[in-house]
């Protein structure tokens, strides 16, 4: 798919490419079954870019990022494509070169900071120990760096917190914590998955200008797996929209949430209750996302698409060019662009 | 295009899913068990163990009890004594297989007895909590607090040996570990929402134990009991071999193998076989217990 | 976009919607179907080696309330509000310290009342984790037609029963009856919950965080489900939840808890557009905006909310208040008389003349898309009205 003409948006070609993955597939093989989580998926960062993987359960945005970490059980898992970092060749990465880059060039914070955090450590100690091990400092200054990183990351009495436990802590502040450690080695790409879900609304909304504020300060690209689109809006740069293991819209943020094209994303945006006339129902999209392990020939959206015809359900859709810079993978574009006309989207 | 909104629409996505026979747990299980070769081949063994206990009357070339002071002690191949013949003459293979009847049920009777009373007992602590809960895994771990081999002996000992003391002790001493496992299963299942919602249809706690507590409390029971038989049956010949066991001339594998070591070095071969019989069902006990464990862990 | 076209015909509606005057009715339309009143409950803490009550954790405290007949009654507020305990005690899950629940005039549990039973029948409860509140051993049929068998219906009547009703949650029965839960997606379980909870013919149904873990396409089609279950059942809602767009959506009158307590409480427009409490303000002021130029650059709030083991004196919000002054932590503030259940109430020193707060002439304006007012971004909010 990278072979098609169609162009990275909003950039010019340059050498600040931080991270690109082009074709890339996951396949889960069991005895009994293989699923195919991943398929063909291709985008790129920029270096201090933020892109979001928008998708709901299934669709295979977990996956994507855990396997540019390389993070998914090896024996059991079949990554195909292509991954460069930094210049750097992911997929063809030994061990101790993972390792390495782990922690120092690309880290990642979880939905859940309790499973993510070592309950028995202290939060200095964490966030110490990752100075230590990858920029080779003394506990002295690893310890003189946490302090400064909870202070960064903006936990009210730092000192006192860093002789805490992630239990002692509160929700958002565990959060905080886990940015802190994340950002001990200053990366030059945090991958979040679903930082924010968990959390009250008044609570999120602070993490998440939080991390934009440290993503402009740091310089660092974000790749932010969320299945909420006004996450998305709030801190996206780029958007990328999955079902099924694909890739079904890419483009810049407010291209794609204001106007989107694909009838995935116009059924997400629909169905996303906003202010709705509470007289009428919320168009919902309906049935069941597909069975990864039985994907169907054509595309996967159209069993569920207002849009279909005959022929989507044949081959796989190409990539198709949007008015602006993005794609969409869907051959009727021309009639959902109409259909978006008479229904804009409401913000 | 016409608009069709809400649940029609969504009663109809529903129904667009293609339709597959539903699988029940334990046919799931059943069909994960048949992936697992090796469990496969010790679940024969012990099936095969069974069968022949059972029908040892049919198959067993000699009487078991006919002694001869001319065939004493012979070799395993020997004619008409395929596997030889013990201190007293006795056909040694019809033995074995009559002994099979007393060593598999003083291997399987106490843990089914136990998983009965002790599991009845562990659901009860779990479900009811509180003093009922106290006093019973108390009262357990009174029990839990002696070695098992000891308290066995104990037990069996005190009543005076037999085959009705040595079932009573062994089914006393797996109470405990069984009352535990149910325990903390029903505790684990009765903070599930799903138990909330029966409560709150107003159902009575025993129609809740019994329609929604032991179908899910019965898996791990039962992966441990089946682990226990080995146990079990170890135990019970090791009562045997003691004295305290199955009263002689009656064959089992533990009395057998206490009466054949003064022959040990006339004809060890044949003095192992009971021990033998006893390691080969007890490991393929064992073995299908952690079969079992895996194929009934359905969510991975 | 809004057609869906499909050329399969679907069977025209099993549902009948109830004549208005429902037989069960008895106090008439404007008897609340529930009141509740003083509800309370402190869960406590034990510690130490006596294992003594070392402090409480005070869920719910000193809630009052009614239910109207026919409405949704939306309740939000942030995790360790005590909304999920709310409901558990509403549904006499748990055992309240305090209070009193009226159902359609007859007190709960009193001499000549409703007994637990019969409140059981006309009250029901869908939960939030569509995967543990469903028995992972049986049918997802049996599951449905347990309800009733345990009210006394004959086996075979209740299975006829949970078909039916899985028919109206949109499960066709011949495909999904003899399922397992494993075998069905979040949004399918969480429809069979929603025919379990119905299959009592209840009047009420608590709805504790139904839709929120569900995918936002399938929460839209569990909302239209329940907007038309509803009105065909004659069903009446109270529903929990912490996502305001949804409550907004579905709810006709609203109401705000804060660590266990009722901040405010009004029809649902009302709080939307004229929020009068500063957290409910903050609340809405931090719903992200589906358009990225509308980017939220000031957090409305700062800090988690606090632990209800030991909540803050007096108002309880006012370590988190940008307008908090002395009489905020030395006064509690109430709702006031509530005569009217229509009437947009809220409790705070600010719309309380009198309490010694220095805003009661002028307290804070919220304007929608302007962010919450806060005392350093009020006059650029002025300049907006």
């Amino acid at each position: 798919m990278s072979s098609t003409a169609i162009r990275e948006p909003g950039t010019s070609l340059s050498t600040d490419e931080l991270l690109n993955v082009s074709d890339l597939s996951v396949e889960f093989s069991t005895r009994r079954e293989s699923v195919q989580a991943v398929n063909g998926v291709s985008f790129s960062l920029q270096k201090g870019e933020v892109l979001c993987i928008i998708g709901e359960s299934g669709s295979g945005k977990s996956v994507t990022m855990r396997s540019l970490m390389r993070l998914l059980p090896e024996s059991r898992t079949h990554i195909g494509g292509n991954i460069t970092l930094d210049g750097q060749d992911v997929l063809a990465m030994r061990n101790r070169q993972l390792t390495a880059m782990r922690g120092s060039k690309v880290s990642m914070i979880f939905q859940e900071p309790m499973t993510a955090l070592d309950p028995v450590y202290s939060i200095g100690d964490q966030i110490a120990e990752g100075v230590m091990r990858h920029l080779g400092k003394t506990r002295k200054e690893a310890t003189a760096r946490a302090l400064e990183l909870l202070e960064l990351v903006r936990v009210p009495s730092p000192e006192r917190r860093l002789r805490a436990y992630p239990h002692e802590l509160s929700g958002g502040l565990r959060q905080r914590a886990m940015i802190a450690v994340a950002l001990s080695c200053a990366p030059k790409l945090l991958l979040a998955d679903e930082p924010t879900t968990a959390l009250d609304a008044t609570v999120q909304i602070q993490v998440l200008i939080l991390l934009k504020k440290l993503q402009e300060e740091m310089g660092m690209g974000i790749i932010f797996v969320t299945h909420d689109l006004g996450v998305a809006a709030q801190i996206a740069d780029k958007v990328a929209v999955m079902y099924a293991g694909r890739l079904v819209e890419y483009g810049l943020a407010r291209d794609i949430l204001l106007n989107p094209r694909h009838p995935y994303t116009i059924g997400m945006l629909n169905s996303t209750v906003r202010g709705q006339d509470r007289s009428v129902d919320i168009e919902a999209i309906p049935g069941n996302p597909p069975d990864l392990r039985n994907l169907p020939p054509g595309c996967a959206f159209a069993p569920r698409c207002g849009f279909a015809l005959e022929q989507c359900s044949a081959a796989q859709p190409e990539p198709a060019a949007r008015p602006d810079a993005g794609y969409a993978r869907c051959i009727r574009l021309d009639e959902t662009a109409k259909v978006a006309e008479r229904h804009p989207i409401k913000a | 295009m016409t608009t069709e909104i809400g649940p029609v629409a969504a009663r109809r996505a529903d129904a667009v899913t293609p339709a597959y026979k539903p699988k029940g747990y334990w046919h799931t299980v059943a069909e994960r068990l048949s992936d697992d070769k090796a469990t496969i081949v010790f679940l024969t063994i012990i099936i095969l163990a069974i069968l022949s206990a059972v029908f040892a009357p049919i198959i067993a070339p000699h009487d078991p009890y006919a002694t001869s002071m001319i065939a004493r002690l012979k070799p395993i191949g020997t004619e008409s004594y395929l596997l030889g013949t013990d201190e007293l003459g006795r056909d040694m293979l019809s033995r074995l297989l009559y002994g099979g009847r007393m060593s598999l049920a003083m291997g399987i009777l106490p843990v089914l007895f136990a998983v009965g009373i002790g599991g009845l007992l562990g659901v009860l602590a779990g479900f009811a909590g509180g003093v009922t809960n106290t006093l019973i895994m108390r009262t357990m771990d009174v029990f839990y607090a002696f070695p098992s081999v000891l308290l066995a002996v104990a037990i069996s000992g005190t009543m005076g040996g037999g085959a009705a003391s040595g079932l009573l002790a062994l089914t006393l001493v797996f109470i405990p570990s069984l009352c535990r496992i149910a325990e903390t299963a029903t505790t684990q299942i009765r903070s599930l929402d799903f138990v909330e919602a029966a409560r709150a249809t107003g159902a009575s706690s025993l129609s809740i134990i019994s329609r929604h507590i032991i179908g899910n409390v019965l898996p791990p029971v039962f992966i441990y009991a089946s682990s226990l038989v080995s146990v079990s049956i170890l135990l019970a010949a090791g009562l045997s071999f003691l004295g305290l066991g199955v009263e002689p001339p009656t064959p089992d594998w533990g009395q057998m193998l206490s009466n054949l070591r003064q022959a040990i070095y006339i004809q060890p071969l044949v003095c192992a076989l009971p021990g033998i019989a006893i390691f080969i069902v007890s490991l393929s006990f064992n073995l299908v217990s952690d079969g079992l464990r895996h194929a009934m862990d359905v969510k991975s | 976009m809004t057609s869906v076209s499909n050329s399969k015909t679907i069977k025209p509606n099993t549902l009948k919607a109830v004549p208005p005057g429902d037989p069960r009715d008895r106090g008439g339309a404007l008897q609340p179907l529930l009141l509740v009143e003083n509800l309370r409950k402190h869960f406590p803490i034990k510690g130490g080696i006596f294992n003594r009550r070392v402090a409480s954790v005070k869920a719910v405290d000193d809630v009052s309330f009614e239910v109207l007949k026919g409405e949704t009654l939306g309740v939000v507020g942030e995790s360790g509000c005590g909304k999920s305990t709310l409901a558990r005690l509403l549904m006499n899950l748990i055992d309240r310290d305090e209070g009193a629940l009226v159902f359609d005039g007859d007190q709960v549990g009193d001499q000549g009342g409703i007994s637990l039973r019969q409140l059981r029948r006309n009250m029901q409860m869908v939960f939030q984790d569509s995967s543990s509140s469903l028995n992972p051993r049986l049918p997802i049929m049996d599951s449905v037609a347990y309800g009733p068998q345990v009210h006394g219906t004959p086996s075979k009547v209740a299975q006829q029963t949970a078909r039916e009703l899985l028919e109206k949650v949109g499960l066709s029965p011949d495909l999904f009856a003899s399922r397992y839960p494993h075998e069905l997606s979040g949004g399918q379980k969480q429809r069979v919950n929603i025919a379990r909870a119905l299959a009592l013919d209840p009047r009420l149904l608590i709805l504790d965080e139904a839709v929120s873990a569900l995918d936002k396409s399938v929460e839209a089609q569990v909302l239209n489900l329940l907007r038309y279950l509803k009105t065909h059942l004659s069903l009446t809602y109270l529903f929990i939840s912490h996502d305001l767009h949804v409550v907004q959506y579905i709810s006709d009158r609203v109401l705000v808890m804060y660590l266990g307590e009722i901040v405010e409480i009004g029809p649902v427009d009302d709080i939307y557009s004229t929020p009068k409490h500063p957290y409910t303000q903050a609340l809405l002021a931090s719903q992200l905006s589906m358009d990225p130029a509308e980017r939220v650059t000031e957090a409305p709030l700062s800090g988690d909310p606090p632990n209800p083991v030991d909540p803050p004196s007096g108002c309880r919000f006012h370590t988190r208040c940008p307008f908090a002054e002395t009489v905020c932590s030395q006064n509690t503030p109430s709702l006031g008389k509530r005569n009217d259940p229509q009437r947009h109430s809220v409790a705070c020193h600010m719309h309380e003349p009198g309490s010694g707060h220095s805003r009661t002439q002028s307290p804070p304006v919220y304007v929608p898309s302007h962010g919450a007012a806060t005392p350093k971004n009020e006059r650029r909010l002025q300049g907006a009205l």
